[in-house]
């Protein structure tokens, strides 16, 4: 069995890690690193606008941001795919690739999802930092860009890179729009093979793993740092307790 | 496009039924793997706890291979892959009675134990040790100072991740769609091709997940709140 799988890998290496390329669009694993990380980019600003908002006094900023938070906490992303694979190509009036769909729909569902975690972010500065930096003469957005959101985000890494993660398991709902990705790239083969799922399956699973769990292994890595850091340099560099360093990451 | 008509959807007995199954199917699968999970996160936690050797890595790795690996890529691991190495008696068997219900649930099940057992984890671990040692002075046992101290505050502080896993499992259930379970969305799909209703049956698909997965939310926030009504109530 042990051999079969080496087999696959060795004939279909390629079409596992860059789709069908040169001849056809890029897929397979390149594509899923693509997806994920441009939508973290895009949804990151995004994310903090939306958390600007979730913060402010005004209701009229409040309320929608807040709408859209629990929608996307409460609506399977499954029917956001849906949902955007209807209305992207209604709204741009054009045959819009699945890549830039499914790009969309993690931008929004991420988006409102980091943007929570920015919020807490903020608000676990505490209220002191924000009047510390208005009575040193910081407008609200002087506040904001020089002392609260530095230290904030700073704070938010370990987070951040668990959205991440998140978000490379998220990209497997491409699949349902044929997304040419890794999750798509394995069916594929699985399709030319037709004989051995089992292999092709636990290939593609293998293979996330080891992607997610590097870098799940790395966030604990940097929250210790973080959180290290944060403590102050004179703190002893004892083992923190496992609470601290579990890693946060969402599902699916 | 046609224009706007909820009660083309709404109107419609056949369409009405469909989306009847569907609901009653999903609550099958988040119902019977939520139960499947939480049994098996329990046995987990137990085997985490107990003092042998091998039980622990064993665990870790089962949990660290659920988070790490999509939900998604499970269930079709399961459904794709491991349906069809079954031997032919326990597959026969299993397509003669829905082997997509029941994959669904295996896989969504299986995957669920390992966030809830870690939930569980975490809100025992951060029960005071002193807890233990002082439930021991006054008498009690291992077992009994567990059952009656540490497990009862574990439990309170793991709550909210709990409820938060919970819903997600709830979400999760749409995905069983890629294995042809017959669950919401799937009837969401269903209705769509026959009515060509695209913009009406989504929203009304939209609309009972989000009711249904609130209402998962509330209930959580009232046993957070009943749990512990003076800390618990802000979540």
């Amino acid at each position: 069995m042990i051999h079969d799988m080496i087999d696959i890998v060795r004939e279909y290496w390629l079409l596992l890690l860059i789709g069908q390329y040169p001849n056809g669009p890029l897929g397979g694993l390149a594509n899923t690193l693509i997806l994920s990380a441009l939508s973290i980019a895009i949804a990151f600003p995004f994310a903090i606008l939306l958390a600007f908002a979730r913060l402010s006094k005004y209701r009229a900023l409040r309320w929608p941001v807040t709408v859209l938070v629990y929608v996307t906490r409460g609506v399977p992303l499954l029917m956001l795919v849906l949902w955007s694979y209807f209305l992207v190509p209604l709204l741009t009036g054009a045959d819009v690739p699945s890549f830039f769909t499914m790009l969309a729909t993690l931008v929004v569902y991420q988006g409102a999802f980091l943007s929570e975690i920015i919020r807490a972010g903020i608000v676990a500065l505490g209220q002191g930092q924000m009047d510390a930096a208005r009575a040193l003469g910081h407008g609200w957005f002087g506040a904001m860009r020089y002392v609260i959101l530095p230290q904030a985000l700073y704070n938010m890494i370990p987070s951040m890179l668990s959205t991440f993660v998140a978000t490379i398991k998220d990209t497997t709902l491409g699949y349902v729009i044929n997304v040419p990705d890794l999750t798509f790239a394995a069916s594929q083969v699985n399709n030319q093979l037709l004989t051995q799922p089992f292999q092709v399956f636990l290939i593609l699973a293998l293979t996330y793993y080891v992607i997610c769990w590097s870098l799940t292994a790395l966030t604990n890595v940097v929250e210790r740092r973080i959180t290290r850091r944060r403590a102050g340099l004179l703190a002893p560099k004892r083992p923190l307790p496992v609470s601290l360093t579990r890693n946060a990451t969402e599902q699916p | 496009m046609k224009g706007f008509d909820l009660t083309a959807i709404l109107g419609n007995p056949e369409y009405m039924a469909m989306l009847v199954h569907g609901i009653e199917m999903t609550f099958v699968i988040a119902i019977c793997s939520w139960l499947l999970a939480m049994s098996l996160a329990v046995l987990l936690l137990a085997i985490r706890f107990s003092p042998g050797r091998i039980g622990n890595p064993v665990v870790a790795a089962y949990v660290s291979y659920h988070r790490n690996v999509p939900t998604l890529v499970q269930l079709m691991l399961w459904y794709f892959g491991i349906y069809t190495i079954l031997p032919m008696g326990v597959s026969d068997w299993l397509s003669a009675h829905s082997a997509e219900m029941i994959f669904a649930v295996l896989g969504l099940g299986l995957c669920q134990a390992a966030y809830f057992s870690e939930d569980l984890r975490s809100g025992l671990r951060s029960v005071n040790p002193g807890q233990l040692e002082a439930a021991r002075a006054l008498g009690h046992g291992y077992i009994s100072a567990m059952r009656f101290v540490l497990v009862p505050q574990g439990v309170r502080n793991a709550l909210p991740a709990l409820v938060n896993h919970s819903v997600s499992l709830f979400k999760n259930s749409s995905l069983a769609i890629v294995i042809g379970a017959p669950e919401l969305s799937h009837a969401i799909k269903e209705i769509e091709n026959l009515s060509f209703r695209t913009f009406e049956i989504y929203l009304v698909g939209t609309v009972l997940y989000l009711v249904f997965s609130l209402m998962i939310m509330g209930a959580g926030a009232w046993l957070t709140w009943r749990a512990d009504p003076v800390n618990g109530a802000g979540r």
